[in-house]
């Protein structure tokens, strides 16, 4: 490639090109930075928001109505429009798309959360109060622990809508890979769209086979339990929403990459 | 942002919205409205003939669920704004709208193929095995007894697939498609808030709106409200039920459609 002519592939804006790799890297890894940092962020505080929502969704049945109903109602509202509605409120910042992406997290992860606290066995609950656990030590020690399967899974869904989604963010200049993508399709640079669109989805990819990893080594009894669901017994209202893989969701959040 | 800040954004927009020009004018609300209606339906029906076959047909002989699945955890790490901007500056781009709807389609295919199979393959195992006893063709089995069990979550996939249809439509406006989202980014462009603002609660209550009529739709035509002789109580449910995330078991327990095979 690049031994031939100096710039041949840059030249004639080819799809795949060595040279804009190679030239182009620190733009790479500084969009890539971005893209994760601002995924992680929102992660982070909407697992942070999403566990007391769901406990109080629990506790007070007055509030699992409205609660369930924000949350899928903002998980209706196209990307653009959201990260377009947050501008007036936080200007042009990457507070936009971290606030964008923590409200449509919420709708998986408070609905997971809830349906993981909803499906611990009455015998455990009983039991721990039996031995004297107090209702703090109960959520903390019995219901949070045994719920913590179907959390990561929404976790893990939840992170990889986000990586996706974090591309709208070009449009306020904080989309990590995005802002190569919107540059690329402004310039026609097929290179930088195409490289840059392949990254996305490695990391995508890279964050869900991470936390997989996560969710294994921190809930170690689901696979000698999902065994022995599989055995026979009934999976109990959270199987769908909660499958210890994750692999099946409810199925109408399949889609929010709009 | 101060409070004062906040109410002059909130007057502008009204402003904005109630300016009677920019409804009318070439490239205002209404145009832009009429492309974004035009893409989702043209694309609902493409969606609709090319998934709903194939999901029914996997469904009624048992196959293909991990697929179905995969299909759209996969869908999910792709980022639709790529796939727009990719197909729109690939071979595609040169042929008018059709990079767009392909793209639309695309991300629209995974919820239907999911939601149909599941529900015709969750279809209440007794009463198919039921409706094999009684010497029920496949087809007949498929039309008279899968088909109207898996109704809702059939609506249901319909439902998401629209939805995430208006949603995409709007992202088309990014490579220079049209559709509301012409309003946000052309408002970006200008450094005009008042228009983003307006042209995003435009797009998020065409979401919802469309979400709302598919549900009622979905509550009025349910095949299974309509059996005379199926028991009261069961008919009196029956909106509830379909588009919430409950295991499509929750649906399942309904009897057998009054007239089978004739």
């Amino acid at each position: 490639m690049s031994s031939t002519s100096p710039e041949g592939c840059l030249a004639a804006n080819d799809w795949w090109c060595g040279e804009y790799l190679r030239t182009r890297q620190s733009e790479l890894v500084d969009a890539t930075v971005e893209h994760i940092w601002i995924t992680a962020v929102a992660i982070l505080i909407a697992v942070l928001l999403a566990v007391p929502l769901a406990v109080a969704a629990r506790r007070w049945r007055a509030a699992r109505g409205p609660a369930l109903a924000v949350t899928t109602i903002l998980y209706t509202v196209p990307s653009l429009a959201m990260f377009a509605l947050l501008l007036p409120v936080f200007g042009l910042s990457a507070a936009v798309v971290v606030t964008g992406l923590v409200l449509y997290s919420l709708t998986v992860l408070v609905r997971n959360t809830l349906a993981g606290l909803e499906a611990v066995p009455q015998e455990a609950t009983e039991a721990a109060r039996g031995m004297g656990y107090g209702p703090g030590r109960l959520l903390f020690e019995v219901e949070l622990p045994l719920a913590l399967p179907a959390l990561l899974a929404g976790v893990r869904i939840a992170t990889v809508t986000a990586v996706s989604l974090t591309t709208i963010g070009a449009i306020v200049g904080y989309g990590g890979l995005g802002n190569l993508i919107y540059d690329g399709m402004e310039s026609w640079f097929k290179a930088q769209v195409l490289t840059a669109s392949v990254l996305c989805v490695l990391l995508a990819v890279l964050a869900d086979v991470l936390l997989l990893a996560l969710q294994r080594a921190l809930t170690p009894w689901t696979r000698s339990r999902r065994r022995r669901r599989a055995a026979g017994s009934p999976g109990g209202p959270a199987a769908t929403a909660s499958g210890a893989d994750g692999g099946a969701p409810a199925p109408q959040l399949a889609g929010r990459a709009g | 942002m101060t409070a004062v800040d906040f109410l002059s954004y909130v007057t502008d927009t009204f402003s904005w919205l109630t300016t009677g020009a920019h409804w009318t004018e070439e490239g205002g609300i209404l145009q832009r409205l009429g492309e974004h209606l035009y893409l989702t339906g043209v694309c609902l029906a493409i969606t609709c003939v090319l998934a709903l076959p194939l999901a029914l047909w996997l469904g009624h002989i048992g196959r293909g669920g991990a697929l179905a699945v995969n299909i759209s955890n996969a869908g999910r790490a792709v980022p639709t704004f790529a796939v727009l901007v990719l197909l729109s500056m690939g071979p595609l781009g040169r042929y008018g709208d059709w990079a767009t709807i392909v793209a639309l389609v695309l991300f629209a295919l995974p919820p239907l193929l999911t939601n149909a199979y599941t529900g015709v393959r969750e279809a209440d195992r007794d009463v198919v095995e039921a409706a094999k006893g009684m010497g029920m063709t496949g087809g007949q089995l498929l039309r008279q007894v899968e088909l109207p069990l898996a109704f809702p979550l059939i609506m249901t996939g319909i439902q998401t697939a629209a939805v995430q249809l208006v949603a995409t439509a709007t992202l088309a406006a990014l490579p220079g498609g049209g559709g509301l989202g012409r309003l946000i980014t052309a408002g970006f462009g200008n450094y005009r808030t008042a228009q983003v603002v307006a042209g995003a609660l435009l797009v998020a209550a065409l979401a919802l709106l469309v979400e709302g009529v598919l549900k009622l739709v979905e509550r009025r035509a349910d095949p299974m409200r309509r059996r005379p002789t199926g028991p009261a109580e069961d008919t009196g449910g029956a909106g509830d039920t379909g588009n919430t995330t409950a295991p499509p078991g929750g649906r399942a327990r309904r009897p057998a459609p009054a007239r089978p095979g004739t």
